[in-house]
């Protein structure tokens, strides 16, 4: 085995209301290999999108580690966790967030911006994202003038223009229908194919079923995490310490 | 992300907003159009004062027949002559300040050369005039004071004199005709130029005193020795007030004016009065700034209003950013080029208005102007600072957000 691209180890949120505190996530130990495409599924506010914006550098944990292709996530302050993820992952999100006033191939060029990437080059990452997902025509359209499941396209195209290691979906059919979820969830099935990890959150089993590896939560826990190959043990007593990857690859 | 990146967003997001934008540059159009303005006008009037001290010549002071009234206007049209040679005399013995005392006699007339005529300014003075006024000789020679005392028929002429009659060809020596009577040129006079606001100070001629006097029709109307004005040249500047009150002394003991009874003369102290006009110029480029300042401090908190309310409008948009690996400093950049954008279109549209108005000013209204580039590079710097400085904070805050509050804000 080799370094895992994710590897948790009792990973919590915690969010303070009030006097409250929400424990939003507790305990999360996982190891995502490379090439995985796992979902994630459980009721509504059992944690899921807590858990995603942890694993895509968006937020900071409350307690436990994280490492990111062999990189400690943990200790990395606000700039360095947006270089991570300019680098290394892609976000797609059921409300597509693209700037309205920019059209598709500005929308999809716009982490390269950040990566100050020369015009040309963007231009041409651009168009060949756009292309592979099946929009190399709608290029100068605004996302006004594209259906639903076209914005979700260069959404998807947007997060894999920097060719990110780690791709993660919110929700990403949440907004569409069926028949075009369906489509969107094929287009992130060949993504994967070709290499990278994909994460997707969704309540649909449909969906889901795109997936190799399920991985369930309820009230901010990892109940069960399920692949097509049979359930894994979802207690941190059966992972490898941290650091104990290369000793146990091995 | 790159400065031009951030240009071209910004240029975007503002042609998104356009009333907004055009209603947000209002102030600093207001503000930087004053300031073009004031420095326009507050130089102008520095020029103005400039070059009419230049034109007169340093410290001259001109003594008039007639009454004065405030501000140096001349009063009625009736009024007596009583100003005489004897007076000016009598003022270089008894007025200590006063350096020159020349007697004047000035008409317009017709000055003919070969078939050409030109109309023109004729004084009758004697060498210490030219030299109170500073009037260099450019070529031949100046009067003698045997040509002074006896009426001889000779004359110095300015640079248009030259161009009108002589095409600009020598006329020393010619004889030029005025009032039909023959004079022979002996010498120019160095151009003066012509004032900012287009008077010319070359158009015209000099013939000695006597001369005017026995030859001139102007002549017939100072009889005796009686002269249309006097003109003085004090010692220094700092005795242009001193020899005012020497002068008005001797001429009312002179003309036997009882106390109390008005002067039949006046002083003119031109140098004076244009001083008490630029301070009225100053205090309306005082005015100017102050509009200028609340204006540009209005604009600028105009913008920092707007720039808040984007901020708040764009906090998924600053989120979905921050998501694709903004760092704080390109959300920063991003909204304060924003706000800077908006105060330099604010800024330019100010140029054009101040300077257009200036230029507006200028051709139709007697009043001295000066466009400089300069202060249109100073306006505009000013309004990228003010864009800087109010849209700093909103930019802060915007950099500050938290990628998933904001992302998750509808
Ligand atoms: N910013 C926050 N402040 C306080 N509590 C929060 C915050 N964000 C999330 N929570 C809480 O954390 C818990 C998990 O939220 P999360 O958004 O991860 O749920 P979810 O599984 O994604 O739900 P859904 O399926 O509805 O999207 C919820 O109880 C929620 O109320
Ligand atoms: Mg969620």
């Amino acid at each position: 085995m080799s370094v895992p691209i994710i590897r948790t180890r009792q990973l919590c949120r915690e969010y303070l209301v009030g006097a409250q505190t929400v424990k939003a996530l507790i305990d999360f130990s996982i190891d995502i290999q490379h090439g995985e495409f796992v979902a994630i599924m459980g009721p509504s506010g059992s944690g899921k999108s807590t858990c995603m914006h942890l694993l895509g550098c968006l937020d900071t944990p409350s307690a436990g580690e994280y490492h990111l292709d062999g990189q400690n996530i943990s200790s990395l302050d606000a700039d360095a966790l947006a270089g991570i993820r300019r680098r290394k992952i892609g976000f797609v999100f059921q409300s597509f967030n693209l700037l309205g006033g920019a059209n598709a191939i500005a929308n999809v060029e716009l982490p390269l911006v950040y990566g100050g990437v020369s015009r040309a080059q963007r231009l041409e990452q651009a168009r060949a994202a756009l292309d592979s997902v099946g929009l190399a025509d709608r290029g100068h359209h605004l996302p006004a003038q594209l259906s639903g499941g076209q914005m979700q396209r260069v959404a998807i195209a947007r997060a894999i223009v920097n060719r990110p290691a780690l791709v993660l979906a919110d929700e990403p059919t949440g907004a569409l229908d069926t028949q075009t979820g369906q489509e969107i969830m094929a287009l992130l099935e060949s993504l994967n194919r070709c290499g990278m990890t994909v994460v997707v959150i969704t309540h649909e089993a449909e969906i889901a079923a795109f997936a190799q590896r399920v991985l369930y939560f309820r009230d901010g826990r990892l109940i069960e995490d399920r692949s097509t190959s049979g359930v894994n043990a979802v207690t941190a007593t059966t992972l490898p310490k941290i650091g104990e990857a290369h000793h146990e690859a091995q | 992300m790159k400065l031009s990146d951030s240009l071209l967003s910004a240029v975007s997001s503002l042609r998104a907003n356009k009333l907004r934008t055009a209603l947000t540059t209002l102030g600093i159009i207001i503000g930087v159009s004053a300031v073009i303005a004031m420095v326009g006008v507050g130089k102008g009037a520095q020029l103005r004062i400039e070059e009419t001290i230049q034109g007169l010549g340093e410290n001259v002071l001109f003594v008039r027949n007639g009454t004065s009234v405030a501000g140096g206007v001349r009063g009625g049209a009736n009024s007596k002559i009583s100003l005489t040679e004897a007076d000016a005399t009598a003022i270089i013995a008894g007025a200590p300040s006063i350096l020159i005392a020349a007697p004047t006699l000035r008409a317009t007339g017709q000055v003919i050369f070969g078939n050409t005529n030109w109309f023109s300014t004729i004084y009758g003075v004697g060498d210490t005039y030219l030299q109170a006024r500073d009037w260099q000789i450019e070529n031949g020679r100046t009067f003698s004071t045997n040509e002074e005392r006896s009426s001889t028929k000779v004359a110095i002429v300015g640079q248009t004199i030259i161009d009108q009659l002589f095409l600009g060809q020598d006329p020393v020596g010619e004889t030029i005709r005025i009032d039909r009577i023959p004079f022979r040129v002996v010498g120019t006079i160095r151009a003066k130029g012509e004032s900012s606001w287009g008077r010319d100070h070359d158009d015209v001629v000099f013939v000695p005193l006597s001369a005017a006097r026995s030859r001139l029709d102007v002549g017939k109307r100072y009889r005796g020795n009686l002269v249309r004005d006097i003109t003085l040249k004090a010692r220094s500047a700092d005795l242009l007030e001193t020899a005012e009150q020497e002068v008005t002394d001797l001429l009312r003991e002179r003309h036997r004016i009882r106390p109390g009874a008005p002067d039949d003369f006046y002083v003119r102290n031109v140098a004076q009065y244009l001083k008490a006009r630029a301070k009225s110029e100053r205090t309306m480029s005082l005015l100017l700034a102050a509009v200028a300042g609340i204006s540009l401090l209005v604009g600028g908190i105009g913008i920092m209003n707007i720039m808040l309310v984007s901020v708040t409008e764009r906090t998924r948009e600053v989120g979905l950013r921050m998501a694709v690996g903004a760092r704080r400093i390109d959300i920063l950049v991003q909204f304060v080029t924003e706000a800077m954008a908006v105060s330099l279109i604010g800024g330019a549209i100010g140029v054009a208005l101040g300077l257009g108005g200036l230029l507006t000013a200028a051709r139709f209204g007697d009043w001295p102007v000066v466009i400089s580039p300069f202060s249109a590079v100073i306006a505009m710097g000013f309004a990228a600072l003010i864009g800087i400085f109010f849209g700093y904070y909103p930019a802060h805050k915007a950099s500050r957000l938290d990628p998933i509050v904001a992302l998750r804000r509808e």
